[in-house]
């Protein structure tokens, strides 16, 4: 079939989609959206429509991004703009069928926004919610959408347009065009993708592969995977327009195991693009060949690493080796390889469909275009969003994020992963770039940023940290593997209130010697975490060390939990509670917590009536309570 | 031969000659390509539900590699178990949402409720307790996965009900 063809038949096949006379209905299953109840929302809708004889196209799509308003449905009825419905119950679904299926009714007491031309009364338009107004959606163009398991949503939304127009080029024009955007890898690094493509090219040898690294390893990050399970060809075109612009003939998907719909969706994507002649022998009759073949992860952070990736799709234990050779001179097998992350395949779509202009239009003089960032930890808002590079923490964790849960205090924000570090509120106003986030001891890294509260502790942050990457450390390195183990047992020391004079100087020479020590970034990176923990929040490292008190009352070893004897009124609810009976007292008696059995659970906090709240928690500072139960006052 | 590999996924324990069968059954779909080792040992899981010391060796020959290197790549990977787990496998993410969001506190109630440490599994062979790096569910955070479910925005009272209702 003809390009032109393919096009034609998927623009009707949309076409038929958008202008039925029957409503439509966009249901979000990602993971997220399944986990959050999805798979019930879809049960009950289906139920509903047929209990109420109604007919509805109901259209699985991909993560919108607003993870906080899962389980969430989108309703098109003909010549309206579409309705979004967030933290869906079945009860609420029933109703939303009944109101606006069966009636005219759009429930704007229930409904998020509306998509699409017109407007209803009483409904926000959708992208003007405080949540989407600042983002830019390049990446997540399709996400939420289109069904991503039919190539002809994809095809008709633009879709391969990038790839077509590619294969007219020369590929040094291609390389040259991904130069001019200024795209840089997503991954982590930051380096530039055009340089990337060209060393690759200018490489010696008639066999040369690709890799999609889309080992997203970094916990408190899911970007790659929302893309991968909402429009799995935006990163495929992407793949395919690089492979022919280094030469290519051989892809390679590395996906983590622990995505199987990601996997699942990938597995279709690809069929359908060979159906389509867009994958195999003879791409769209240009004489490009290409094959993608998927290989799942076993588990191994490190293998993000691209020379330990590398060896792990070779069938070997997925540990680095030291550069030069280069992947592009010598990587999978020998050969010249080149390795791109998930959403840097997917912004070369973007960059082909739409001209390297409009793209560098977006973000920074050094940091162009936009970029992904799963928003989670405590802030109102969590979700998965895109913005202009360039754009400021506040307008992230304030604007779209909504704030701080609970009313509490923002203390920090963790960007970068395991690799990255914690920025303090003095850099809520810092544009998130590359180039700030490295001055301030951090990175943009692949995208992850976890908001932590005043509740959070940034020395258990740390420790929570090396206790990750020692745990991933592959052995090979005697700086990662032993340095990571000795700053590990130190930072534990320091939480149970066990640390000593001298330890964040050990701390810091120790990590030295790991960054510089290490050959992959795994070990380069491992101690920013202690690095940036205790440039901006040295404070709490020595309330630690010197006081033996946990600032954020989160080290459990050096809390305490009493009852204030003012307000205990006796109840024996949290006597009743307590798992080890260490909380003495009797009726209409004050009651006392035995120091000596204490696990600090908290339990007895948590029952205690909001009433009285007479238990507390504190840290290293002193209090009084009666030697045994007294009565209590009046 | 002659499997019928209907349910069960770990009907332990199995005896040595019927692992080499099923075994053969998965090297068959498979080249003798040392790059198909890391495939070959996710499905032979999946099959068996863990990696017996006889399919190690009976892949070994057939991928043409040392016994050691496999045994090598088998211990590098988290995914890999070299004893059997449980009927239902849970687990927690230990993720940074998850994590800064309470996860610990969940993985405390459930090693109580279980009366299991993580990564050990009940001796009635019901439950199997594990934590993983990240499920990349972050926004739902904390989240538990019994088998393949996934559950978001984890309580401690939560876990228990679901876990209560699972048995």
């Amino acid at each position: 079939m003809k390009y032109e063809e393919i096009k034609k038949k998927a623009a009707s096949q949309w076409n038929a989609v958008q202008k039925s006379a029957r409503p439509r209905i966009l249901i979000g299953t990602g993971t997220c959206g399944i986990a959050a109840g999805a798979e019930e929302i879809l049960n009950t809708l289906r139920k509903e429509l047929a209990n109420q004889g109604l007919k509805a196209d109901i259209i699985q799509v991909g993560c919108i991004g607003l993870c906080y308003a899962e389980p969430l449905i989108e309703i098109a009825k003909p010549d309206k703009p579409s309705v979004f419905y967030g933290n869906l119950t079945p009860s609420l679904v029933s109703e939303i069928v009944r109101d606006y299926l069966a009636g005219d009714n759009p429930r704007p007491d229930l409904a998020l926004g509306t998509r699409g031309e017109g407007s209803i009364k009483g409904i926000p338009a959708f992208y003007d919610l405080p949540v989407l107004k600042p983002q830019k959606r390049i990446i997540l163009r399709n996400c939420g959408s289109i069904d991503p398991a039919d190539i002809n949503h994809y095809l008709a939304n633009d879709g391969y347009d990038g790839l077509a127009r590619a294969l007219k080029m020369k590929p040094q024009e291609i390389i040259d065009e991904i130069k001019k955007s200024g795209l840089r890898g997503r991954g982590g690094a930051g380096f530039s993708t055009g340089m990337k493509w060209q060393f690759c090219h200018d490489a010696p040898g008639a066999q040369k592969y690709i890799i999609c690294n889309a080992d997203e390893g970094d916990p408190g990050a899911f970007m790659n995977r929302a893309v991968l399970e909402g429009d799995p060809h935006s990163v495929l075109e992407g793949m395919l327009i690089g492979a022919y612009a280094i030469g290519a003939s051989e892809g390679y998907i590395y996906c983590r195991a622990e995505y199987p719909l990601a996997i699942e969706r990938l597995k279709t994507a690809l069929e359908q693009m060979e159906k389509n002649g867009l994958l195999g022998q003879n791409i769209l009759g240009s004489g490009f060949n290409f094959h993608i073949k998927i290989k799942e992860g076993a588990g191994a952070f490190v293998c993000g690493e691209e020379t330990a990736m590398m060896a792990s799709i070779e069938g070997n234990r997925g540990m680095p080796r030291p550069r030069p050779p280069f992947p592009a001179n010598s990587g999978l097998w020998g050969k010249p390889t080149n390795i791109n992350n998930v959403e840097t395949w997917a912004h070369a779509s973007a960059i082909m469909q739409k001209g390297a202009g409009w793209w560098a239009g977006f973000g920074t003089d050094k940091s162009k275009g936009t970029k992904t960032f799963s928003l989670v930890g405590k802030v109102v808002r969590t979700g998965l969003i895109e913005v202009s590079l360039g754009i400021t923490l506040r307008e992230i964790v304030y604007g779209i994020g909504g704030g701080i849960t609970g009313g509490k205090k923002f203390k920090a924000v963790q960007t970068g992963g395991p690799s990255g570090g914690c920025l303090p509120t003095s850099f809520l106003d810092s544009p998130v770039d590359y180039e700030s986030l490295a001055a301030a001891g951090s990175i943009v890294g692949s995208g992850g940023m976890v908001v932590m509260d005043e509740d959070n502790c940034m020395v258990d942050v740390a420790r929570y940290f090396l206790t990750f990457v020692q745990l991933e450390s592959c052995g090979k390195c005697i700086q990662c593997r032993w340095g990571t183990k000795q700053m590990l047992d130190i930072l534990k020391d320091i939480v149970t209130g066990k640390g000593r004079s001298g330890d964040i100087e050990l701390l810091l020479e120790l990590g030295e010697a790991c960054k510089n020590g290490s050959l992959c970034a795994l070990g380069g990176t491992a101690p920013n975490p202690i690095f940036t923990t205790i440039r901006y929040f040295r404070d709490e490292y020595e309330a630690h060390i010197n006081e033996k008190r946990c600032p954020a009352l989160a080290c459990k070893a050096l809390l305490t939990y009493y009852i204030d004897a003012d307000k205990c009124a006796g109840c024996g609810i949290c006597l009743r509670a307590c798992p080890v009976t260490a909380i003495k007292g009797g009726k209409r008696m004050v009651h006392i917590i035995d120091q000596a059995k204490c696990i600090k659970c908290g339990t007895c906090k948590e029952v205690c009536p909001a009433k009285f709240s007479a238990v507390t928690k504190i840290s290293g500072t002193p209090f009084e309570v009666p030697a045994e139960p007294i009565p209590v006052k009046a | 031969m002659g499997n019928t590999e209907t349910k069960p996924k770990t009907d332990a324990p199995q005896d040595a000659g019927n692992i080499i069968d099923r075994v053969d059954k998965v090297l068959a779909s498979y080249t003798k390509d040392k790059a198909n080792l890391i495939p070959i040992l996710q499905q032979v899981q999946l099959v068996l539900g863990y990696l017996p010391e006889e399919a190690l060796s009976r892949i070994a020959r057939y991928v043409g590699v040392a016994e050691c290197s496999v045994f090598g790549v088998a211990t590098f990977y988290a995914q890999f178990q070299l004893i059997p787990r449980g009927r239902n496998i849970v687990r927690v993410c230990r993720g940074t949402g998850c994590y800064v969001k309470g996860a610990p506190r969940i993985i405390e109630e459930l090693e109580k409720l279980l009366k299991i440490k993580e990564g050990e599994t009940t001796p009635d062979k019901e439950y199997t307790l594990e934590t993983v790096a990240c499920f990349g569910s972050c926004a739902l955070a904390p989240v538990m996965v019994v088998n393949d479910k996934v559950y978001g925005r984890m309580t401690a009272e939560k876990a228990k009900e679901i876990l209560g209702r699972k048995s």
